[in-house]
């Protein structure tokens, strides 16, 4: 009942076995120890899980190990490179994006397909872009600036001021 | 949560997933978006034995008008209808539904043809088909069928296909001239399911008379429903305030809404109301533009 399945995560070729019940989430955390990928809702509500399959952003709760067989997968570990942060993970960092983190790489890798398909997107469509994860502890506004930032980042941009907003 | 054990194929051609189909009957769930399906497995609501994946076979997703219809491929994602130009342009019907359909990464896999086949009264595309009187192309090892969207849906789950095949396509007649359409639910949160929702599509002639009416109501009834006596008011009457109204209160009056946690009978109907008002003047104004 196995079946073994290949997958490129993070640019590195893996072979796993898994019964076909198995999720991705539970592949990628638990077989591979990549636990950058959070496990929220567990329901496809709240997209903690959500990661990069073939260039798609999908809530790898909801998607089983066997129908990634093939795919190219990026998780939030495969963001940074040698030469330093991803622009989304700095717009994160630079703007109080986060608080207790747990939202923080589903939020980011989100972040990554929407600014590939809109790179210069309005803060409404940012909105839009992320109401399938959810963020219990920053009220998004910090949130929708680090995407702005990053944004201005890979557009080569002057970046926007990173003081944090009191209201 | 992890579904309980199954086996899984992911056949490459409809032939071979039309054999599985064959060999497993009814015990066989066809796998598209997965993001119904996934989920009550996971919940233990469903434990089929078996799972046919056909996200690797190819031709079933697109969407293009040709010999009088816009045909869209069952395996056409959600995201992908939101991007189309094609629908922008001459159907926003469906952008106004996809949009609303959960959020940006369920639809990046939910599938059109899925969220029909699933058979839920809940879901959006139904609504939409019935006002835009679709045709739904059924296929099996012995051939195709054409089933018209009136005699898709038979019951909370249960819809036309049968176990031994595979919804498709899913044709829609292409409007004639000042033809609008729009679809709105109200959800309390990104993602929930309707608490009501309205799809209108009406054509009008020059003179500003209704000539063709099409209203699909969602989650206010144990299956989608068509507001057949709201249409049948509207056609051949001048669209003045006093008839949109009147046909917005027969649909008020004509679902079957039930007390749930999105609210009580009463305020159901009442939005079903103040929504198909809202529509029919949104479809209006998209006909005449």
């Amino acid at each position: 009942m196995k079946k073994e399945i290949t997958v490129t995560i993070n640019g590195e070729k893996h072979t796993a076995t898994v019964e076909p019940r198995t999720l991705l989430v539970h592949l990628i955390r638990e077989h591979l120890r990549l636990t950058g990928t959070h496990i929220g809702c567990d329901t496809s509500n709240c997209g903690a899980c959500t990661i990069l399959v073939n260039g798609k952003s999908i809530k790898s709760c909801t998607m089983l190990a066997i129908q990634a067989d093939g795919k190219e997968i990026i998780t939030v570990e495969g963001l940074a490179t040698t030469e330093g942060l991803h622009p989304i993970q700095e717009g994160f960092k630079e703007n109080h994006g986060l608080h207790c983190g747990y939202c923080t790489p589903g939020m980011m890798m989100r972040a990554v397909e929407l600014l590939a398909d809109n790179p210069n997107p309005t803060e409404e469509e940012i909105r839009w872009g992320i109401s399938g994860n959810l963020c219990r502890c920053t009220g998004y506004n910090n949130i929708v600036k680090a995407i702005q930032y990053a944004g201005a980042k890979m557009r080569g941009e002057t970046l926007p001021s990173t003081e944090p907003e009191f209201v | 949560m992890i579904p309980a054990p199954f086996d899984y194929a992911a056949p490459m051609t409809l032939a071979e997933a039309f054999a599985l189909l064959e060999e497993h009957g009814d015990e066989a769930k066809i796998l598209a978006g997965g993001h119904s399906l996934i989920p009550m497995m996971k919940l233990r609501f469903a434990s089929p034995e078996f799972l046919i994946d056909i996200n690797n076979i190819p031709g079933l997703s697109y969407i293009k008008e040709s010999d009088g219809y816009l045909r869209i491929g069952a395996m056409t994602r959600e995201a992908d209808l939101d991007h189309s130009g094609l629908i922008r342009s001459r159907y926003p019907i469906f952008t106004d539904a996809s949009k609303l359909i959960a959020d940006p990464q369920v639809r990046n896999m939910g599938t059109i043809g899925g969220n029909l086949a699933h058979g839920d009264a809940a879901n959006d595309h139904p609504a939409v088909m019935l006002a835009m009187r679709a045709e739904v192309v059924i296929s099996s090892s012995e051939g195709q069928r054409v089933v018209p969207i009136d005699e898709f849906f038979f019951g909370f789950y249960m819809t036309a296909v049968q176990p031994n095949e595979i919804l498709t396509e899913i044709r829609i007649p292409v409007p004639p001239a000042h033809t609008g359409n729009a679809y709105h639910k109200l959800e309390r949160k990104v993602g929930d399911y309707a608490t009501a929702g309205v799809a209108v599509q009406l054509t009008v002639d020059g003179k500003g008379f209704c000539t063709h009416a099409g209203i699909g109501l969602t989650n206010v009834n144990p299956t989608p429903m068509r507001a057949t006596r709201s249409e049948e008011a509207l056609v051949g009457e001048k669209m003045t305030e006093e008839a949109i109204a009147r046909a917005a209160q027969m649909a008020a009056e004509d679902c079957n809404p039930s007390d749930d946690l999105r609210g009580d009978e009463e305020y159901k109907r009442a939005m079903v109301g103040v929504l198909t008002k809202r529509m029919i003047h949104k479809a209006l104004e998209r006909a005449r533009s």
